[in-house]
């Protein structure tokens, strides 16, 4: 029942707002985020399966069920998506948008479809989600946004649509093999690992597209730094924070699970792509000088050493539970990055690096945040960034795979690289002389909070990462 | 209704009429229907020329019901095409009533009735609008073609009475007879003609210009229901009677619904007209209802069930929006977002069905098509991938109306004002896409075995 009001009250509330007449929509969503984030709180404190379990018939004819299911890795995501959306309506009060009830909406149907995809344990329910995500975001970005918004979200919109139809051919593969005709999620892994290993191959690849094009995977990101560039702060936020880790979350629970011969035979593959994801987003980071587009490249390096930590393999695990702490604070960073940015962009007016500077002189809180959030980004010691990467490494170290060592080696490269254009990128627009005359004001209180809380958060996991463990379970 | 024609003066009286008959007709078939559920046989008619079972009154009912919907959504628009109004009306039943035979058909020449009895008022149709010149270009270019697959098709009626040495397709048995040269060209002679009739390339050539210089809501039925009927006679032939010796002829047709599935799609892509585009989508959904033919069973049954309402509600709704513009291009919907909400967000709807996206009815209709090929066996997975490639290539130009809807800036001039009733009976198609697309069980609780 829990599952389901997490699901429930962003859904229910986001088609409430598209009709809002009276008072502010701002405060309604709010209100309903927060909502939100106290059942995912309850959730996180349940201390029985029983209670994380929604089990009921959907279309027996198919014998498709509306069943959600949370263990620990989607619980922590559900977690993550109700502490992202408050963050965002909190920050951006202040922000005048046009359309105001259709926006709050759109957000709210987006949050419910991404829950839906985190807590689905039934093969079409998370199918039905996974695209029931995408639609309000593809209007999200099309309509609030840069110049170029429309196209580059069209681009975004077809390489994700067909991701999806091509997983769909895979579902119903796999729904067919199924005794009995299920798509529950048991059935689903053991018909999978029975499958002989070249159907199990072919299978992999029809969902492997789909999450590679969400997470993304190189070469399908190609969408990914112009549609984050493009959109407004909220949906990136969504995007990158949230969205992304649909493909990596579906890759661990419904790929590697279901189909482990496949995911044997493709594993090096998938490694290779990741490595070369790492260096070669790190590298195009380098040479960034919009800060939007740096930190899109550099959510590529960091999705890569995740997708790298799912395919490690090691006999412990542990690089199965590093990936769902960075999974989480990931989110947590980035959210923050972006907040940052969007300041940065609506003082000074400018995103460029070169047009930047002196930061620190004019508005030292936001100097400070930044540099807080950047040291997270980059995983140094007592920011919550350090224990997740510092187990996704320690499980590639253990790794059985032969080649471990060299995907060490070269994702390491890519933390190296991370510490340039992070650092870099704080040093100019931190310090250095104000190459403007504007007179930049520091944070507003609602900007403070909402720093205050990601803040907290990075510190406090950073200190004390068992927190993060006890959810996990 | 034809013999109202002569009495009635005034045109809302038809539209009053023809509602009121729909209404009778389908209260009426779930009568029958009700009946066959609760386990009566219905008989045989005119010597077992005519079997219902409970797939064909569903089928019936559902048509009658769809085409009330359309009488509701479209009559206005009927009464303005020309003078003869309860002459159009009297036509669409017609058709109604060729699509009652092909549902029902137990024998060859009533499946050649039924085709012949929905064509040849859609010639006059098609011609309706007398001062357009494409309207009459139109008219003809479907009654030459057309009466060359009606030709083609009586050849194939013609070979198969050969070799069977009947018209009853009940006693059609080609395990005693080897199948030979003679019934296997009946069969693709036959395959050719109703090709032609459900638009399925490469005897699609008349679609476009036939849909495009029609007035828009006799294109709108003939798109439509009239499609959906005739894939119901397409499927129940090749399934029932030829499904048998299927290894013949499927090969055939999967590179039909192949070349249907691209060349719909690829050439939808290039339209500056919607009215055109949505022509030649309905080129490209012919090639999913293909599947269902294909697949030679129970769920290919189902399949069209669903894809038949999913895909005529959808379509029917998104001519009744059409309807309401004045300029068919793309440009004609720029910011029709802002300026009427609920007509952009039922076409939204429409369109988000017809590209197939979860929620909505299209979504079940393309999934239960492929899932009734994929239970034959993997042999066809190319041909379910290369449809979902297309299916993607469709989201291309259905999205490029959202975005002109609803990005784009614009003053949308109507041709019509739009009434509550407007408002109301689109708002209930876009219900009933939705519910679909929720639970097709209500779509399929109804049918037996």
């Amino acid at each position: 029942m829990i599952l389901l009001l997490l699901i429930l009250v962003p859904f229910v509330t986001g088609l409430i707002s598209f009709t809002w007449k009276h008072g502010s929509v701002k405060t309604w969503a709010l209100g309903a985020s927060l909502m939100t984030l106290a059942i995912a709180f309850i959730a996180c404190a349940a201390n029985s399966q029983a209670m994380l379990v929604y089990n009921v018939p959907w279309i027996p004819s198919l014998g498709a069920r509306f069943w959600l299911f949370g263990n620990g890795m989607s619980v922590v995501l559900a977690l993550l998506t109700a502490i992202v959306f408050p963050v965002i309506f909190i920050s951006q009060r202040n922000k005048p948008v046009e359309d105001a009830h259709r926006f709050y909406g759109l957000m709210l149907l987006s949050q419910a479809g991404l829950m839906g995809v985190f807590l689905a344990h039934d093969l079409l329910l998370f199918y039905f989600f996974w695209e029931l995500a995408l639609i309000p975001v593809y209007f999200l970005c099309s309509t609030w946004g840069g110049e170029r918004r429309i196209p580059v979200t069209f681009k975004f919109f077809v390489y994700t649509f067909m991701g999806s139809l091509l997983m769909l051919a895979g579902v119903i593969y796999l729904y067919l093999q199924t005794p009995g005709r299920t798509f529950d999620w048991d059935t689903i892994r053991q018909t999978g690992a029975s499958l002989p290993a070249f159907e199990q191959g072919a299978v992999f690849c029809l969902f492997f597209i789909a999450f590679g094009i969400k997470m993304p995977v190189f070469p399908f990101h190609t969408w990914q730094p112009d549609t984050y560039e493009q959109s407004s702060t909220p949906v990136t936020i969504v995007l990158s924070a949230l969205m992304v880790k649909m493909g990596l979350f579906a890759t661990v629970k419904w790929l590697v699970n279901i189909l482990p011969e496949g995911t044997v035979y493709w594993t090096n593959t998938v490694m290779v792509l990741s490595v070369i994801g790492i260096i070669y987003a790190s590298l195009l980071a380098m040479v960034q000088s919009d800060i939007k587009r740096l930190i899109a490249y550099s959510s590529i390096a960091h999705i890569g050493l995740m997708s790298l930590g799912i395919f490690a393999n090691d006999p412990n695990g542990i690089a199965m539970n590093g990936l769902v702490v960075q999974m989480f604070n990931h989110g947590i960073n980035i959210t923050g990055m972006w907040l940052i940015v969007s300041m940065i962009e609506q003082r000074y007016g400018t995103r460029n690096l070169r047009e930047l500077g002196g930061m620190a002189g004019s508005a030292p809180t936001m100097a400070i945040a930044l540099v807080i959030i950047a040291f997270a980004n980059i995983a140094l010691p007592l920011t919550n960034g350090f224990i997740g990467e510092f187990m996704l490494f320690h499980g590639i170290f253990q790794s059985e795979n032969p080649y471990h060592i060299t995907f060490m080696v070269l994702a390491g490269l890519g933390v190296i690289f991370g510490a340039v254009y992070t650092l870099n990128m704080v040093q100019k627009v931190a310090y250095g002389e104000a190459k403007t005359a504007v007179v930049v004001k520091d944070v507003s209180s609602n900007e403070l909070f909402g720093l205050i809380v990601i803040i907290g958060i990075i510190l406090l996991l950073g200190v004390y990462p068992k927190l993060l463990f006890g959810i996990m379970g | 209704m034809m013999f109202a024609a002569l009495s009635v003066k005034e045109k809302k009286t038809f539209t009053l009429l023809a509602t009121l008959l729909l209404a009778v007709l389908t209260g009426v078939n779930i009568y029958e229907l009700v009946h066959i559920m609760n386990g009566e046989i219905p008989e045989a008619l005119f010597n077992g020329m005519l079997k219902y079972g409970s797939f064909s009154i569903w089928f019936n009912t559902l048509m009658t019901g769809i085409a009330l919907l359309y009488v509701l959504l479209c009559g206005k628009h009927i009464e303005k095409v020309g003078q003869h109004t309860g002459e159009y009306y009297a036509l669409i039943f017609f058709i109604l009533c060729g699509g009652n035979l092909l549902s029902g058909y137990s024998n060859l020449l009533i499946l050649f009735l039924g085709i012949e009895i929905i064509s040849i008022p859609q010639y006059i149709l098609a011609g309706s609008d007398k001062r357009n010149l494409k309207s009459s270009e139109a008219s003809l270019k479907y009654f030459l073609m057309g009466s060359f697959s009606t030709g083609i098709l009586l050849m194939g009626i013609a070979l198969l009475y050969g070799a069977m040495g009947t018209f009853d397709v009940a006693k059609f048995n080609f395990m005693e007879h080897s199948v030979d040269a003679m019934s296997l060209g009946g069969i693709l002679l036959i395959m050719v003609a109703l090709g032609f009739k459900v638009s399925a390339a490469p005897m699609h050539f008349w679609t476009p210009d036939v849909y495009d210089g029609a007035p828009t809501p006799f294109t709108a039925i003939m798109a439509t229901i009239v499609k959906a009927a005739l894939f119901v006679a397409f499927l129940r032939l090749f399934s029932e009677t030829f499904g048998g010796i299927n290894q013949h002829w499927t090969l055939v047709l999967a590179i039909i619904t192949a070349l249907t599935l691209f060349i719909g799609n690829i050439t939808a892509v290039f339209q500056q007209s919607v009215k055109r585009m949505l022509a030649y989508s309905s080129i490209a959904q012919a090639g999913f209802m293909l599947f269902a033919v294909l697949a030679v069973n129970a769920t290919g049954f189902k399949g069209i069930i669903i894809y038949a309402v999913a895909y005529s509600v959808a379509t029917i709704g998104m001519f009744a929006v059409l309807m309401k513009l004045k300029d068919y291009t793309y440009d004609g919907f720029n910011g029709l977002g802002k300026k009427h909400p609920l007509l952009a967000f039922t076409a939204t709807i429409f369109l988000l069905s017809l590209a197939g996206i979860p929620l909505t009815g299209g979504f079940f209709a393309k999934y239960f098509v492929l899932t009734a090929v994929l239970e034959q066996g993997t042999g066809m997975m190319w041909l379910v991938i290369f449809a979902l490639l297309m299916a993607a290539i469709s989201a291309y130009y259905y999205f490029k109306v959202l975005m002109a809807m609803y990005f784009k800036k614009g003053e949308p001039e109507l041709a019509m004002e739009v009434t509550a009733g407007d408002k109301f009976f689109l708002g209930l198609a876009a219900a009933i896409i939705i519910v679909i697309g929720v639970a097709p069980d209500i779509l399929l609780a109804w049918l037996k075995n």
